[in-house]
């Protein structure tokens, strides 16, 4: 009953902040608003006792999310420019599909339910077997480390990947300006002459 | 009683968004978030002690260091536009 009650809240939370992203065209708010989002699912996830995917949420979604899109701010402007076209057909594309995902889930078994497909099929050998299989504490770590090593190796290539990519997108420029955008370079300040060089 | 604690840290958290989605200012917001990223901590303790899983104060802990660490990022990047420039202002510039 009272978890019930917070959920709610939280959710009120994430709703107000969701739409306070929309209206804002300042794009510094939006970014931190955004991380404020990101706890506030954090907080969700936690409540709904997915304690493992609420920590991913908060490191990845708060933390370094955050931080990228302000390594990308620095880079482009603060201001968002107002919408050019109408924005009726995208929101009533998404209305549509928000409804149909609602309608979807009517046919979805009650949440936890012990009879539901998923907790049948592998999860009774993970819960019953993994620690003398693997002998991990931890249910979660073993899947994702012993049952799906393979796929967590391609998640973790695919991830090192993009992270490489962005590096070189947000830190390529090391060497001539880097991070000194926001005084003049010294050269400039040197050329009291106005020749163009700094002698 | 946890519930009584849960829903004041609720209030306080809904206080601290109103200052988010007005602002005025950029350091408004980064402490807007700062004090979400408390109030988030104090809610998974309390949400642990409330389910009688204590040991969900492990993992608070855990983001009060990623909120330090990820505002100490952000302001880093309002103050100097680089997460690497930690020594710049000592020599004279």
């Amino acid at each position: 009953m009272i978890i019930t009650l917070i959920d709610i809240i939280l959710l009120t939370f994430m709703g107000a902040t969701a739409i306070a992203i929309l209206r804002l065209r300042s794009l510094f708010a939006v970014v931190m608003l955004s991380g404020i989002y990101s706890l506030l699912a954090a907080s969700m996830f936690v409540a709904l006792d997915a304690v493992d995917v609420a920590f991913t949420e908060a490191a990845v979604g708060a933390g370094i999310s955050t931080v990228l899109m302000m390594a990308t701010l620095a880079l482009t402007g603060e201001r968002e420019r107002p919408a050019a076209h109408t924005t009726w057909l995208p929101l009533a594309v998404v209305t549509v599909t928000g409804a149909a995902l609602l309608y979807a889930t009517f046919d979805m078994p009650p949440f936890g339910a012990a009879d539901a497909p998923v907790n049948l099929h592998v999860a009774p050998r993970y819960l019953n077997d993994s620690f003398g299989e693997v002998g991990l504490p931890n249910v979660v770590t073993s899947v994702l480390a012993s049952y799906r090593g393979y796929d967590t190796l391609g998640e973790v290539t695919v991830i090192f990947t993009a992270a490489v990519a962005v590096m070189i997108l947000l830190g390529g420029r090391k060497g001539d300006d880097a991070g000194i955008k926001n005084e003049p370079p010294k050269e400039k300040l040197a050329d009291n002459d106005g020749d163009g060089d700094t002698a | 009683m946890f519930a009584v604690t849960a829903f004041a840290v609720l209030i306080a958290l809904g206080i601290a968004l109103g200052r988010a989605f007005l602002g005025p200012t950029v350091f408004d917001r980064i402490l807007a978030v700062n004090s979400v990223g408390t109030k988030t901590v104090l809610l998974i303790a309390i949400l642990g002690f409330l389910t009688e899983r204590p040991e969900f104060l492990d993992i608070a802990i855990v983001y009060a260091l990623i909120n330090f660490i990820g505002v100490v990022a952000v302001l880093k990047f309002v103050k100097y536009g680089d997460l690497a420039a930690a020594s710049r202002g000592e020599d004279g510039l």
